[in-house]
């Protein structure tokens, strides 16, 4: 057991999955890949969607992935970067909309 | 920046570039690469042999008036190795007692800048052969004896086919110099004038796309898609085919990835991305590549890495198309570039 939890080999292994459990790899893997080809959104969309919610759930993986992919894909860094500033404004946006609650609250208890 | 020859860079030595395709850099698991002949092995298909003798591809010099990143030749303003016209005569010789070559593919470098190849496509089309013209598009701006040129290609009916890594000015310039986009976009406008690209005109002008760095091309009708709505809507560009290239891990190329850390990486992705059918269809069975100094090979990129048909008689004025039919091609590690994905051939995709 290696003693660091992230390992960017481990990304090429991820298809070993199906090792302990293989019917359910096997379903997510085929739903995987049709999730990710061209459909009503283009697989480019797709790829810069996932590059997104990759860094909104901070999977290194994901990041790793799909920096690749997007940019193989033909987007340009700038266009990357303001996909991660979606995804991080949203996940800023996402706490501080919360201050809405904390107000509610606030005001709910305050003389 | 300066051809690697130039430079007196170790990989100007092409026994150099073979070892470290063979034995890796020494770093992480280079050692664990499968061999490509063993996966044409477990396809019962090595040897590889030839299908036939259709494509006669001339590489008629290594000077160019670019230097771009992933160059496979070392092309470049710095070097002087041209094909003579008694080569030239030898071509033109094999060309027409041989009528299984339909067409002759002249490459380089940038192949208008042979003092005589003008003479040598007038010559080539009088055998009733298909040409195939590439052409990096700004040599057509770059002095004043090359404007008329989009009117020659069209005089001789010949097919351009033409790099423009991208569609946009930002990964174009990276990968084949400051400006070349721009120059690149002129010239295909000066294309389109004549009728090159234009529909019904017959005048067959095909793009190139390039990864601009390390990566495999994405999907080559996708690109294609992208690159005719961009061109249209911001040059008023059209064009024929877009035909993706993987390149190949040797000579520029291979120095950037070197350079960069990123060799295994590269030829880890190729190798996973193997594909048995690309394997099948790869370009070397139909296609026979000339150098400058008129030895044969099995493709440019074998020619690069100066890896001669096996065959006893290697140049041209020796040519047995009996013997080449029944070679053996010449295979290495870097052939994992012409099938991975999609696969690679100086046609684009081809599965």
């Amino acid at each position: 057991m290696e003693n660091h939890y992230y390992n960017a080999e481990d990304l090429g292994k991820f298809g070993n999955i199906g090792e302990f459990q293989k019917p359910l790899a096997d379903k997510f893997f085929a739903w995987y890949g049709e999730v990710f080809g061209e459909s009503s959104l283009t697989a480019k969309e797709k790829s810069l969607i996932a590059l997104a919610v990759a860094h909104a759930v901070q999977c290194p993986y994901c990041i790793d992935a799909y920096s690749s992919d997007a940019f193989e894909k033909g987007y340009s860094e700038a266009q990357m970067m303001e996909a991660v500033h979606v995804a991080a404004a949203i996940k800023g946006g996402a706490a501080l909309v919360h201050g809405v609650q904390m107000m509610n609250k606030v005001k709910e208890i305050a003389m | 920046m300066k051809s690697l020859k130039a430079q007196g860079s170790i990989l100007s030595n092409t026994q150099q570039q073979i070892d470290i395709l063979e034995q890796g850099t020494n770093q992480n698991n280079s050692s664990k690469q499968l061999l490509f002949t063993e996966k044409l092995e477990a396809l019962e298909h090595y040897p590889l042999k030839p299908t036939q003798l259709e494509i006669f591809q001339i590489n008629v010099g290594k000077m160019c008036n670019q230097v771009c990143q992933h160059c496979h030749v070392d092309a470049g303003p710095d070097r002087k190795e041209i094909m003579t016209v008694e080569t030239m005569q030898q071509c033109l010789d094999v060309l027409k007692a041989n009528a299984s070559f339909k067409t002759v593919d002249l490459t380089g470098g940038a192949p208008e800048m042979n003092p005589h190849f003008r003479w040598f496509i007038e010559e080539i089309k009088k055998l009733n052969k298909h040409i195939i013209v590439r052409c990096n598009l700004t040599i057509i701006l770059a002095n004043k004896k090359y404007h008329d040129l989009p009117d020659f290609f069209k005089q001789h009916r010949v097919e351009v086919v033409s790099s423009l890594p991208f569609y946009s000015k930002d990964r174009t310039d990276r990968q084949r110099g400051t400006g070349v986009f721009g120059d690149s976009i002129k010239a295909l406008q000066l294309l389109n004038r004549v009728g090159y690209g234009v529909e019904g005109s017959n005048l067959l002008l095909n793009l190139v796309y390039n990864p601009a760095g390390a990566f495999l091309p994405a999907s080559q009708t996708t690109l294609e898609k992208e690159y005719k709505e961009a061109l249209q809507k911001e040059f008023n560009i059209v064009f024929n085919n877009l035909y993706t290239i993987t390149n190949m891990p040797i000579s520029r190329y291979l120095d950037y990835l070197l350079r960069t850390g990123n060799y295994e990486k590269y030829m880890d992705k190729l190798i996973t991305a193997f594909n048995p059918s690309a394997a099948l269809n790869v370009m070397c069975r139909n296609t026979l590549s000339i150098g400058w100094d008129g030895f044969m090979y099995d493709c440019d990129f074998n020619q690069m890495l100066d890896l001669k048909v096996a065959v006893s008689q290697e140049h041209i004025s020796q040519f047995n198309a009996a013997d080449l039919l029944n070679r053996s091609i010449i295979l290495n590690q870097h052939c994992y570039g012409c099938t991975a994905g999609s696969g690679s051939s100086c046609g684009g995709a081809v599965a």
